[in-house]
């Protein structure tokens, strides 16, 4: 019974993940940007909630929805000011920008924040649990999962059924012709980091809620998503899902042989589908 | 009439400059205070990692996010070394290279599965688990790491000379020594790239770096360009490690692995200075250490300064500052480059 | 005027493409730019939508500098192109690369998704499948209704029978007519001078980056054009 309780609890840790990874994989599905100060922008993010909670007295759900277009206007000025400056045939540029801009966003949180660990107050919520008959399962690691199947299903809505999906996998297939289409790429992109940066919010927030956190975190975070994508397959969004949910049982179950092995194991998890199926377990057919 | 040269009038006197330097290098000891000696040392081993970062990135490609691993394996080989099998540090050093190459050849495999820019991730998730494996060696130290014994700091290879002929005590003998090995490495190293550039395998790179598909199609190999680039960087960059932290003394896994010391710096320092080049990372790690000791008060608004400003590079500059230079003067310091030279041609269409 | 170029000059790096082009199009005209391979007829079309970058006075349209605009800024102007070698976007079905030809550009007009497919009726049967998955010829009807859905003043068709067979051709030509009777004007790029002139008001003849040969279609003869072809007496 031990063991299914660790592996349930591994399947909703892995809705963390691929929360942690979906902005990731949307950027780099239409622009092939890697954006290595995501797991910074998602600290940022719940630093963001926490003031909102902490100093202006909101509830986790109103702070979220304060924050999300905020940080949606960080993504679209971060896009329109710096990234679609450097985007281009050199993947060199963008990386070792977005290089900087992690360093840069750690230190600053540093200085504004501290190197103290900070919890966002989640009231009644918190150490709640409902009791499913073979296991009992906490409600947050609950809310995080069915979040992150509704970021999934909302982000698939969106790429399948809107006009402004369309843009996006037009551009992502050929930025020259969207042009021709009336697209402007560069104004897509930047839509494309805002939206990113709405979804890290939500990733924030549980981040947040279920544990401290410290200006420190976010590069461990970007690793947690990286893997979510690659597991998962470039492209496909329930892959990533499956992907986070393949690190986090590997590392509840690392976790229960021996506290110390839990970060291991998923990145072990992790090597082992990079060296049997390096291209994921489910690779978009058109690449 | 025509020939292809590399030769500049300014890569001839480069030459008599670097030797004169190398000399002044040499005797430096007898003269300066032990604090500018470990200054040097610093500036010396942040150097040699830049200058292999760049050969990784800017001349191979490669952009690694992950060298932390081989300084820190290269540091832990030469501990276990000393306190293990009785050896001399400096020997030990040679191990710590040995070890580096080990790790290499798993983590290149690997990490040549991911394609451009999440290579770069994947050389930092490996990176981490180096780190989190080492810190299950119980033996040295596990998580909290250990220092080196002081029986194998005394006596440690030429010390004994050094302390004879600068009249200087056991701890200052040690840093004059890694100052001199530093000082080797970096020559060693920077001499080494220059040379692989201006061999075919450079001819070969810089064909790569232009375009894979068309060098692939001309009969270079990539594949086996890219594992001897990383390979070379890997052994080199672990004699760093081995070299830095015999000079410290004391390891940890987080400081042998740190990426904001091994990697970070070494980044900034080489986009700063000028990627793709020889001269960019000494002009780099001269703003580093300059910066270090203005702000070495403040911080974090050092590390937020050297990320602003290499955004800032990156946007404005992408040459670095060497680039700026070297389009204002023509300067080519450590010529790299094949032109054809020549009568003038005249007229023509 | 519709469109003007004006001394207009392009380049790929070092290498010079165009010569101080001038040429004019009149609204709902159709004008056929006919030159053997290399004599820089795409690259006048690259220049005309902006994916080529000038300086503004370089291209004219109905008097207003466009030179420097971006693709999608001319595009909204009314100008459509259907680029050489089709290219439909592949994770698009057949008849999203439709709706997005006319989502950045809603003007009444005569072509609509409906309007299209009366046009080209076997598109209407594959509308779910990829585009990519259709024939050439099918592929070129995509790329043609693509160009249509935002109802242009002025489509641009670049090369639009290079590689198909000869029936699909005939197929594609056929359906130019109806589209001029929608009252765009055309401008034809095409190798294969019996098919432009079939169509055209007026033609264009390029060589080595310079227009070589400007006529009415109905007046141009057999000589003229060889000699603006190939540079040489006839």
């Amino acid at each position: 019974m031990i063991w299914l309780d660790t592996l349930v609890q591994g399947v909703l840790l892995g809705g963390l993940y691929a929360l942690f990874a979906a902005g990731l994989s949307l950027v780099f599905g239409i622009m092939r940007l890697v954006n290595l100060a995501h797991g910074d922008l998602i600290v940022f993010a719940a630093y963001l909630i926490l003031v909102g909670v902490t100093m202006l007295g909101l509830s986790p759900l109103v702070a979220l929805i304060v924050a999300a277009p905020v940080m949606f206007g960080v993504g679209w000025l971060l896009q329109s000011l710096v990234l679609n400056r450097v985007l281009g045939k050199d993947i060199l540029p963008p990386l070792l920008v977005t290089f900087g801009l992690s360093v840069t966003l750690q230190n600053g949180l540093l200085e504004t924040f501290s190197a103290d660990s900070r919890r966002i107050p989640a009231g009644t919520l918190e150490g709640a649990s409902i009791d499913l008959g073979l296991v009992t399962v906490g409600v947050m690691p609950l809310l995080t999962f069915l979040s992150a199947v509704a970021v999934i299903v909302g982000l698939n809505a969106l790429f399948y059924r809107t006009a402004l999906g369309r843009a996006f996998r037009a551009t992502s297939d050929d930025a020259v012709v969207a042009g021709l289409m009336g697209i402007e790429p560069k104004r897509v992109f930047a839509v494309a980091t805002g939206l990113a940066m709405a979804v890290v919010t939500v990733a924030a927030l549980y981040l947040g809620m279920r544990a401290n956190f410290d200006p420190s975190i976010g590069p461990a975070r970007l690793i947690y998503a990286f893997e979510a994508v690659i597991i998962g397959g470039l492209g496909s969004l329930w892959g990533t899902l499956a992907g986070g949910v393949i690190i986090g049982v590997a590392q509840t179950v690392g976790a229960a042989i021996n506290p110390e092995w839990q970060i291991l194991a998923g990145h072990i998890a992790f090597l082992v589908v990079l060296l049997v199926k390096p291209r994921g377990l489910f690779p978009r057919a058109v690449d | 009439m025509y020939r292809l040269t590399i030769r500049t009038r300014a890569g001839n006197a480069t030459t008599i400059a670097v030797a004169l330097l190398i000399l002044i290098g040499l005797a430096l000891p007898a003269v300066a205070p032990r604090s500018a000696i470990q200054d040097l040392f610093f500036i010396l081993t942040m150097l040699t990692l830049a200058q292999l970062w760049n050969l990784l990135a800017g001349y191979g490609g490669l952009i690694s996010v992950g060298q932390q691993a081989f300084v820190g394996i290269g540091a832990y080989a030469m501990f276990a070394g000393v306190i293990l099998l009785g050896w001399n540090p400096v020997v030990a050093i040679l191990f710590g290279g040995l070890a580096a190459f080990l790790l290499a050849i798993p983590f290149a495999y690997l990490a040549f599965r991911l394609q451009g820019a999440y290579f770069a991730i994947g050389t930092w998730v490996l990176a981490e688990v180096t780190r989190l494996l080492v810190a299950q060696w119980k033996t040295l130290g596990g998580g909290t790491g250990t220092s080196l014994p002081r029986e194998a700091t005394s006596a440690i290879l030429g010390t004994d000379t050094i302390r004879a002929l600068f009249g200087v005590r056991d701890a200052a003998a040690r840093d004059i020594l890694a100052y001199w090995l530093a000082l080797v490495l970096v020559v060693a190293v920077t001499g080494g790239i220059y040379w692989l550039l201006r061999s075919r395998l450079g001819l070969a790179l810089a064909a790569v770096r232009d375009n894979v598909d068309a060098a692939g199609s001309v009969g270079v190999d990539t594949g086996r360009l890219k594992w001897a680039v990383f390979l070379i960087a890997a052994v080199a960059t672990g004699l760093t490690g081995g070299l830095v932290f015999m000079q410290t003394a004391r390891i940890s896994p987080d400081a042998a692995f740190a990426l904001t010391d091994w990697t970070a710096y070494v980044i900034f320092i080489v986009v700063i200075g000028g990627i793709g080049t020889i001269e960019g990372p000494v002009i780099g790690v001269l703003v580093l250490f300059a910066l270090r000791a203005a702000l070495a008060d403040y911080g974090s608004w050092y590390l937020m300064t050297l990320g602003v400003l290499a955004i800032a590079v990156m946007l404005f500059a992408p040459k670095g500052l060497w680039g700026l230079i070297s389009a204002r003067t023509g300067l080519h310091l450590f010529p790299v480059r094949r032109r054809l030279t020549g009568p003038k041609i005249e007229g023509g269409n | 005027m519709l469109l003007e170029t004006r001394g207009l000059t392009a380049s790929y790096g070092q290498f010079r493409a165009l010569f101080g082009v001038d040429v004019t199009i009149a609204a709902g005209e159709c004008v056929a730019i006919i030159g053997a391979n290399g004599a820089g007829k795409s690259t006048l079309m690259r220049a005309i939508t902006g994916i080529l970058r000038n300086e503004p006075g370089m291209v004219l349209h109905k008097g207003e500098p466009i030179g420097a605009l971006s693709p999608a800024a001319i595009m909204q102007r009314g100008i459509a192109m259907v680029p050489e070698g089709r290219r439909l976007f592949p994770s698009l079905s057949v008849e999203e690369n439709l709706l997005i030809g006319g989502q950045m550009r809603k003007v009444a007009g005569p072509w609509s998704l409906e309007a299209v497919y009366d046009l080209f009726p076997i598109l209407k049967e594959r509308r779910r499948s990829p585009g990519t998955a259709l024939s050439g010829g099918q592929q070129q009807m995509v790329a043609i209704g693509r160009a249509l859905m935002s109802n242009p003043e002025l489509l641009l068709c670049d090369e639009i029978s290079l590689g198909l067979a000869p029936v699909v051709i005939r197929d594609i030509y056929a359906a130019l007519p109806k589209i001029r009777a929608g009252g765009a004007a055309m401008v034809v790029v095409e190798q294969d001078i019996g098919k432009a002139l079939s169509v055209a008001d007026r033609v264009y003849c390029m060589m080595e980056g310079r227009v070589t040969l400007a006529a009415p279609a109905a007046a141009v003869t057999r000589a003229a054009i060889h000699a603006a072809y190939f540079g040489e007496a006839a």
